[in-house]
């Protein structure tokens, strides 16, 4: 690979020159220029709201840039839809999946094509699409629903939709962030196949280590503006490169006290729930969380958080099994009697059910506390006090806003979570479950959560830490349960600074269905 | 009773309600709830009716309701897909709108007299088949016959062809047929106009062979309210529409044949003498709509029975996720 990243050698494929893109209030691309050249991956490194994915829009014709050219092999094109863009050959895939849910690979792969005109005798497609996908190493029935796919096979089905559209320069957004460490290998063998046969690819990322790995030469954006415009990736560090995105040196490491767990706070015993579809989403989970713990549970989205998390809070009723909150049965009660017992729930969704989106900074905060004094005076809320303590939030939370009074629905991410985070927080829980806090914040406010919860751990409080991010699980967490269809894997202790290879493979079997009592067992075999 | 001869009335009924529902059905596959398709279907019936008075030619009147009503259906397209108001809110107004235009412009039509229907027909030897033959094949309108052929290809439209997959993207998720180039508007638009088209069609085949005649609100008498039920009831494919549509025809007609002779199976006929157990049965139909769209709106069942996942949201563009 080295020798391809000298770049006099290689032609230039795209380039795009002083690219000017502004959304209400934000400058999310400022005079970019971005060159492509032919057969190589190029990473595009950035935090979340840097405005890579932004540019990339551009390029694939979803968004129209108010300054700056775009030249594909030297002309001049004007894109506006994307249908343009894969016209000349290049194609995204997006980091939320555009796939028709009921219908098969094959239908969605056809799906927008001029060909067939009428009749669609999907069985002779079924075939070129299978094949289509051994030239490049994406395995995946043709005939399977999407809605039976895992997240890794849909995006198998994203690239697959666009190779048969005949791009040369696939672009893609954020592509590990749902995959297990294994489904990652298998994509980068797939990128590597497409340049092998002549293709290029933009791969787009926060993560450091991924681009390093994966691409040839790196471009940085910050805000909006080019900090570095491909460098080889070989001859830059992993620290220079946080420093171009950032803009300031990152601690990697976080400040964790030794670990003290006490008394079993949250039992959860054996439940099993559906899902919204009504198909079976947990199929006998038991864990527990102990007093002064943070535990984790890792998996790929998709195999039973968000349920689990819903049971827990009380948002969904399970047919068998029981959560127990400090020696309280709390499942299928209403989500008030939860907290009662000193339940805090940080949801996925922030935005909606985390809070109420045209509600103020200060009805967000009262939300579970409206029900007793200060709040609470003689049967009517009084806003003078609420307003007081949503002010003292503000300041303790570092929340950044002009004033208490600004509906939520206009926060960024990260000052939207500090908020519901204040909520839960100041209500002294003895348990919180928080499900995806970091996900779309940038690395500041990210920190931020962290230290949160790590006060909480330390206040004697339990913590049961949802991600997706393993890395944020194995920097985070005492213990962490794998979740795969429903079902605890095994758990795995973390002890401390430094977590070896060995540990994140064995977590990335545990992810794709293996139980750790098998894993161990074929490792003694193994050694013996 | 021969129940032959009612089922034979039953399925000419069901056609009625299988082209509405199957109109409905197209529209709901595109993402988009019709609730006028009573007041469609009224449209179509009335000016069917009145253009075959009008010109002594009941073919013009077929083409005339479908026109009239697929026109109508655009101002349903037009609020709820441009402008992006509430889908029930609008197909509501839709219902009473199409009532209103049909009264107004019925008006006298009741005193008409008869005029050229549409022509009945057998198949030959189709018509041979033992009590089938019967039913389905003997001294039916043509419309009837074209409700047989509606049903399969309507499926195979659906489920085997490029604009059927087209058709079932928009529905359930717009913004990836959008994506790839499919143009989500102008597809539902087709389609409210095809739902609206075939309401009318469904209106003309009551007021030119089921039931000839126009007798103002009468006419339909509630059916489009069934056809939205069955479309639920259907889970949006073409042939359970068929096999429910004729189902409820033939009820319709055994409702309304049971309660005329005065002996029924050898016994004084109760729904003869009491008619309070009559005006029960009549009500039957319209209590199982209530309990299907009661189910059907439940949104964790809607997903469990296959309700196009877009069903009733305006597609706006440059929104993340659906």
């Amino acid at each position: 690979m080295t020798e391809q990243t000298s770049s006099t050698e290689q032609k230039l494929i795209i380039e795009m020159r002083g690219i000017v893109k502004r959304f209400p209030g934000v400058l999310a691309n400022d005079h970019v220029d971005f060159k492509l050249l032919h057969g190589e991956i190029h990473g595009l490194l950035g935090e979340n709201g840097a405005g890579k994915s932004t540019l990339m829009n551009v390029l694939a014709g979803l968004y129209r840039q108010e300054a700056g050219t775009i030249l594909v092999n030297g002309e001049p094109k004007i894109f506006s839809s994307p249908r343009d863009a894969i016209k000349s050959g290049i194609g995204m895939v997006h980091q939320h999946f555009m796939l028709v849910p009921s219908q098969t690979v094959t239908e969605n792969v056809l799906l927008g094509l001029d060909e067939p005109r009428f009749i669609m005798r999907l069985p002779d497609y079924d075939s070129n699409i299978a094949e289509l996908g051994e030239q490049f190493g994406l395995k995946v029935d043709p005939r399977a629903k999407v809605w039976q796919l895992s997240v890794g096979e849909q995006q198998r089905v994203e690239i697959l939709k666009m190779l048969y559209r005949g791009v040369d320069v696939l672009i893609m957004d954020e592509p590990t962030a749902v995959l297990a460490p294994q489904e990652i290998e298998g994509l980068f063998d797939t990128l590597r196949a497409m340049i092998a046969q002549g293709k290029s690819v933009i791969f787009i990322s926060h993560k450091l280590q991924e681009v390093s790995a994966i691409a040839d030469r790196v471009s940085v954006l910050r805000k909006g503006v080019a900090t570095a415009s491909g460098v080889a990736s070989k001859g830059v560090s992993r620290q220079e490169l946080a420093r171009l995105m950032v803009g300031r040196d990152i601690i990697f490491a976080l400040d964790k006290k030794p670990c003290q767990p006490g008394e079993i706070v949250l039992d959860v015993r054996d439940i099993y729930a559906e899902n919204d579809k009504g198909l079976p989403a947990l199929r006998g989970l038991s864990l527990n969380v102990r007093a002064g713990e943070i535990v984790g549970v890792a998996g790929v989205a998709g195999n039973g958080q968000s349920e689990l998390s819903q049971v827990i809070s009380g948002m969904r009723q399970c047919k068998k099994g029981q959560v127990l909150l400090g020696g309280d049965t709390v499942s299928n009660h209403s989500t008030l009697f939860g907290i009662q017992h000193g339940m805090a729930y940080v949801p996925e969704d922030r935005n909606h059910v985390g809070s109420a989106p045209n509600l103020s900074i200060t009805d967000n905060i009262i939300m579970k506390k409206y029900r007793k004094s200060p709040i609470l005076k003689n049967g009517l809320l009084d806003m003078k006090a609420a307003t007081k303590l949503a002010n003292e939030l503000k300041q303790a939370y570092d929340i950044i806003v002009p004033n208490v009074s600004t509906p939520v629905r206009l926060l960024s991410g990260g000052n939207l979570q500090r908020v519901i985070l204040a909520r839960e927080i100041s209500g002294l829980p003895s348990f919180m479950v928080a499900v995806q806090p970091t996900r779309g914040l940038d690395v500041g406010a990210i920190e931020g959560v962290h230290r949160l919860l790590l006060t909480q751990r330390e206040a004697g409080a339990a913590v049961l830490l949802v991600s997706e991010e393993l890395e944020e699980l194995l920097s985070l967490c005492d213990r962490v349960y794998v979740i795969y269809e429903g079902k605890i894997m095994g758990e795995i202790m973390i002890k401390g600074e430094g977590h070896d290879e060995g540990l994140v493979d064995t977590i990335g079997q545990m992810m794709t269905g293996t139980p750790l009592d098998q894993i161990q067992k074929e490792g003694v075999v193994a050694n013996g | 009773m021969d129940f032959t001869v009612i089922l034979q009335a039953g399925i000419a009924s069901g056609t009625v309600l299988l082209f509405a529902t199957i109109g409905e059905l197209f529209s709901e596959r595109a993402g988009v709830l019709n609730l006028g398709v009573e007041g469609m279907m009224l449209i179509g019936a009335m000016s069917a009716f009145s253009t075959t008075i009008a010109t002594g030619n009941p073919w013009l009147g077929v083409l005339v309701a479908m026109l009239f009503a697929g026109l109508i259906s655009q101002i349903h397209a037009f609020i709820v897909i441009t402008l992006q108001a509430d889908q029930v809110v609008s197909g509501l107004s839709l219902t009473f709108l199409g009532a209103g235009i049909s009264l107004v412009l019925g008006e006298g039509l009741s005193k008409a007299g008869t005029v050229a229907l549409l022509p009945d027909f057998s198949i030959p030897l189709l018509t041979l088949i033992p009590i089938i033959g019967k039913i389905f094949f003997t001294n039916q309108s043509i419309l009837v016959y074209f409700g047989y052929l509606l049903v399969p290809l309507s499926w195979y439209y659906i489920n085997r062809t490029r604009p059927g997959l087209h058709l079932r993207a928009v529905g359930e998720y717009p913004s990836a047929a959008d994506a790839l180039g499919i143009n989500v508007f102008r597809m539902r638009y087709f389609y409210v106009f095809v739902g609206g088209m075939l309401a009318g069609l469904a209106g003309a085949t009551i007021s030119l062979a089921v039931s000839p005649g126009w007798f103002s609100e009468l006419t339909t008498g509630g059916q489009g309210w069934i056809a939205i039920g069955l479309v639920i009831f259907a889970q949006w494919d073409p042939f359970r529409a068929a096999v429910g549509a004729y189902a409820f025809g033939a009820l319709r007609r055994l409702i309304l044949d049971i309660q005329g002779p005065l002996v029924l199976l050898g016994f004084a006929n109760p729904f003869y003498y009491n008619p309070y157990l009559g005006f029960f049965l009549q009500m039957l139909p319209y209590l199982f709509t209530v309990v299907v769209l009661v189910i059907g709106s439940r949104e964790a069942m809607r997903k469990r029975i296959g309700a196009p996942a877009a069903l009733g949201n305006p597609y706006v563009r440059g929104e993340r996720g659906k």
